[in-house]
């Protein structure tokens, strides 16, 4: 369409392109470089698109075998026993539950700490700090079980929910202290001068303006963390290990006790041959996807409300 | 250093002083004679006395270590790492760098306004209320924070909304936000590097105005690009100079005197030539 | 003159600014300045807390896998039979399934993750979306005007939820999606092509090539976040000198842009490989759990990871030395693997800073 009016326009006049064959300049496939760039196009596209099938088939999956077995009742009750009708993962999830509540217990103050300490110093310590904080996140998760299991099953004698904590905020640990470090860090240095310039020590400067700041960030570093704690297994398996009953028992929380858990739980029902097992196991696994969910979208609500720079 | 004294120095090192005046009102007594940020020596020989409520300015080209100066009146370079002084600075006949003193307690009284606004990500009510806090102020926070805001001719603009986010307002405002929550806490000495940079010329106005009306509670030394400005507000004036004679760029004070005799009647050539405006 | 004697007006004899503390204004009382020098400890320790923490994870592993050390040597780590009952223990068939696994989901993971990762990072689907709606017209519509932009945000979302979904729901899917999918095709294959070692056996159940598949998933929005990352970190500079020189856009990603990001990717692809060492639960699920080295794709196997995670909850105090040694092992393989891939990307990070 365009070029007819450029056509009309010229009418009469010279055309100063005479001659100029301006078939190159079209995109045409027929070009073999133009031909490989739309096939590599269409290529990483497929390979996306491929890459997010499995994510679309778990959704699915959960849904319609976790969706089907998933009622108040399964919410609420014991595990049932090998060819039991009936039953539900209520214990797992109190279990999941309590155990990241403690490894948060454990982690947060921890990371939070240490991240305040690495955002105000360049030194050789916090260098090597930061270091051992990334080393700690490629750590297999289940080595954090072996650690918990070496320094907390062995020497209170027995598995625990305690020990299955110990094992989740090891794996934790790393996450918060570099999503804190990194908001804390990110609060505008203005801000930071402006208190130190009203005579605030470095503690009232941290606690009145660094770590409001930062909040809404170290928060959403804590969420990941927790989205990624609840969903781990390996290490529990040998240090939570798992149980039949309530972690609350005659009034008491037994957390020096076997603590069952959603992963464990799945785990181990995931491997039974009976039909009421595997399916409970769909129904826990689509509880596990919606818990980890809701952390990490909790994450993304808080890391929004970050202020910029 | 001193057998190879470069022309541009002052003949006895402290001539740029004022002439014999009463001394008593001196509240800080700035005697900078080498500063370093590691091996760069940003400033030497800088003598300045900051008389009770007055306005002190500082001018001078850009990087002649103005701001250096200023953070210097309330330790804030000691944030920089490789900041070395030699000289000292006196807070009533106290040398503010002296072993055992708390660089936190001496920017309790001499508080500072920077460049670029800088307010809190909280309510304007707890950004001026912030000094009080870190005080452990007991008393009526509001009505301090009320006083505060008036004095920075800010409480009607905000009055209605002190439990917006000090972020919100405009960077006019912000800036007079800063300066009421310097001043909430009455600190003794007030510094202001380049205070209105930032701002258009209304805004700036305002500023000065505040400043003079300031000057009768607080003592205040300011840095300023603006020549106007400080032969408007400043009751004596610092000119600051590099001197590259001895291959790096090192400020110095050239010539210190009532704003009056020194915009009107400078004495040094360097001083004539940059009033008159013939540096680039 | 500078040494001028203090003026009179103001006293000094007081402690410092004790003279003028206004009504407000106070030097740091007692109880600021212990919870700031107790604040600063805190935190100081909290940061050495950190080191040792890793030192004693490391310490703890290596004390209790020392006896076992002793006894068993490094014939431990060259001995192919774990039997309990006959008292002999080697790991190295679960050394070599722990590797093959990895390096086949690797190469899997890496080429779809790198795909995703261009895909995402050269802004594919936003210009695809606002050609399509340009077609009809619509591309300045107050609905559509962000349409394509927040497509291109939602994929990306996606694919970093592959991330989120724990590995134990992954082996879930695994064990009744992937091997019941696969099997019939497995088997065809092994029909048809027996000879090839990677096809000798047939698929019985859990075996090498779901395993691989799942980790291949679970390692994917590794490389694509880190990749990204080195993509888009890429100045824009040498980009539109690539495109002002007439190079199609492939013709510049290849020439230039994946060059100058390589260094970034192949440390995600480095640090993906450190994931795939360490990852347990899938693998558990679904390798099978038999020690025995095959090329196979469909022969069952065994991890480090797996054989930790089966072993550890009825161990006895004899087997728990064995299984740390083993645990070491696999501590030392990721160590390696993970400090390899953190030293390229700082390398990465060092050169695209210059
Ligand atoms: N934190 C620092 N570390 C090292 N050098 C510094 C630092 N701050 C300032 N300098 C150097 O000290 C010299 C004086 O800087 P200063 O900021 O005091 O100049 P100024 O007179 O305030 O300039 P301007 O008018 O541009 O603000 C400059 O050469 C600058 O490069
Ligand atoms: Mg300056």
């Amino acid at each position: 369409m365009a070029t007819n009016v450029v056509e009309r326009n010229l009418a009469g006049v010279e055309d100063p392109f005479a001659g100029v064959d301006f078939s190159h300049l079209e995109r045409s496939l027929r070009r073999p470089r133009t031909l490989i760039d739309a096939l590599l196009n269409l290529a990483t596209a497929a390979l996306t698109m491929l890459a997010l099938v499995p994510l679309f088939s778990v959704v699915v999956m959960l849904l319609w075998r976790g969706g089907k077995r998933l009622s108040i009742a399964a919410l609420t009750s014991l595990p049932p026993g090998p060819l039991e009708a009936g039953g539900g993962f209520g214990n797992a999830i109190v279990g999941t539950t309590v155990m990241v509540a403690v490894a948060i217990l454990f982690s947060v103050p921890f990371g939070i700490l240490t991240a305040v300490y690495l955002a105000q110093s360049n030194n050789k310590v916090a260098e090597v700090v930061r270091f051992c904080a990334k080393l700690l996140t490629g750590f297999p998760s289940i080595l954090a079980g072996v650690f918990a299991y070496g320094a907390v099953v062995l020497a209170t004698g027995g598995f625990s929910s305690l020990a299955g904590a110990v094992a989740l905020s090891v794996l934790m640990l790393p996450t918060v202290i570099l999503t804190s470090e990194d908001a804390i860090r990110m609060v505008p240095s203005r801000m930071k001068e402006a208190a130190i310039g009203m005579g605030a020590t470095t503690a009232q400067t941290v606690w009145m303006v660094l770590l409001p700041t930062a909040i809404p960030g170290i928060l959403t570093g804590v969420m990941l963390a927790v989205a990624r704690a609840a969903g781990e297994t390996a290490p529990l398996i040998f240090t939570a290990l798992f149980s039949n009953y309530w972690l609350w028992q005659h009034g008491q929380m037994k957390l020096m006790q076997p603590t069952a858990s959603l992963a464990v739980l799945i785990y181990n029902f995931a491997g039974m041959p009976f039909k009421n097992q595997v399916e409970l196991a769909w129904a826990a696994a689509l509880v596990l996807v919606l818990m980890v969910l809701c952390a990490n979208l909790a994450g993304q609500a808080l890391s929004a409300r970050q202020v910029q720079r | 250093m001193s057998t190879a004294m470069p022309p541009l120095r002052p003949a006895n090192g402290h001539a740029a002083t004022l002439p014999a005046e009463k001394r008593d009102d001196i509240v800080v007594d700035c005697h900078i004679r080498e500063l370093y940020y590691g091996s760069f020596k940003a400033v030497r020989d800088t003598e300045i006395p900051i008389r009770k409520n007055s306005i002190t300015a500082f001018i001078g080209p850009s990087g002649c270590g103005k701001s250096t100066v200023l953070r210097c009146l309330n330790r804030m370079n000691d944030l920089v790492r490789g900041f070395r002084f030699e000289g000292h600075v006196r807070y009533r006949g106290r040398d503010i760098y002296a072993h055992g003193i708390d660089p936190v307690a001496v920017r309790r009284f001499i508080g500072m306004v920077f460049q670029q606004p800088n307010p809190f990500a909280t309510s304007i009510f707890n950004n001026v209320a912030f000094g009080l806090r870190l005080n452990g102020f007991k008393g009526d926070r509001a009505d301090k924070v009320e006083k505060a805001l008036r004095a920075a001719a800010l409480w009607d603009e905000v009055k209605d909304k002190l439990n917006k986010s000090g972020l919100s307002l405009s960077g006019g405002q912000q800036q007079r936000l800063c300066i009421a929550r310097a001043i909430a806490t009455e600190p003794e000495v007030l510094l202001m590097d380049e205070p209105c940079s930032a701002l258009d010329p209304i805004a700036t106005r305002r500023i000065e105005e505040l400043m003079t009306e300031l000057s009768q509670k607080f003592t205040i030394a300011i840095v300023t690009h603006n020549l106007q400005q400080a032969q408007r507000v400043a009751d004596y004036t610092g000119f600051l100079y590099v001197d590259t004679t001895q291959g790096g760029r090192t400020g110095y004070l050239v010539e210190f005197n009532h704003s009056k005799h020194l915009f009107e009647d400078p004495q040094h050539p360097h001083t004539q030539q940059y009033i008159r405006g013939e540096f680039s | 003159m500078s040494s001028a004697a203090p003026v009179a007006e103001f006293p000094t004899s007081s402690p410092l600014f004790d003279a003028r503390a206004g009504e407000v204004t106070q030097a740091p009382s007692r109880g600021q300045r212990i919870f700031d020098a107790v604040f600063r400890k805190t935190c100081h320790t909290f940061a050495w807390l950190t080191i040792l923490l890793v030192g004693f994870i490391v310490a703890r592993i290596t004390a209790a896998a020392i006896p076992a050390i002793h006894t068993l040597g490094l014939g431990f780590v060259t001995g192919r039979v774990w039997d309990a009952n006959a008292g002999t223990y080697g790991i190295l068939a679960q050394i070599w399934g722990t590797i093959y696994t990895s390096v086949l989901a690797l190469m899997l993971g890496s080429i779809f993750g790198v795909a995703a990762a261009i895909f995402l990072s050269e802004g594919f689907l936003s210009a695809a979306v606002f050609g399509a709606l340009k077609k009809f017209n619509l591309h300045l519509k107050p609905v559509t005007l962000r349409l394509p932009d927040q497509l291109e945000r939602l994929l990306k979302e996606l694919i970093e939820l592959l991330a989120a979904i724990p590995s134990v729901v992954y082996g879930l899917w695994g064990i009744f999606v992937v091997i019941p999918l696969i099997r019939p095709w497995c088997n065809w294959l092994h029909a048809q092509m027996g000879w090839v070692p990677f096809f000798s056996t047939d698929l019985s159940g859990p075996g090498v090539l779901p395993a691989v598949l799942v980790l291949a998933i679970m390692i994917l929005p590794t490389v694509t976040a880190i990749s990204r990352d080195a993509l888009v970190s890429v100045p824009p500079k040498i980009r539109m000198a690539a495109y002002g020189l007439g190079a199609t856009r492939w013709e510049s990603l290849f020439a230039v842009i994946l060059p100058a990001a390589s260094r970034g990717i192949f440390g995600g692809i480095v640090l993906a490989f450190g994931r795939a060492l360490g990852e347990t639960m899938a693998l558990a699920m679904l390798v099978g759990n038999s020690n025995q080295i095959k090329l196979s794709l469909f022969s069952p196997a065994n991890t480090l990871a797996a054989l930790l995670a089966n072993n550890f909850p009825e161990a006895g105090p004899k087997e728990v030395g064995i299984l740390m040694y083993a645990a070491l092992v696999l501590l030392a393989i990721t160590l390696v693997v993970n400090v390899a891939g953190a030293f390229i990307l700082h390398r990465a990070a060092l050169m695209q800073s210059e």
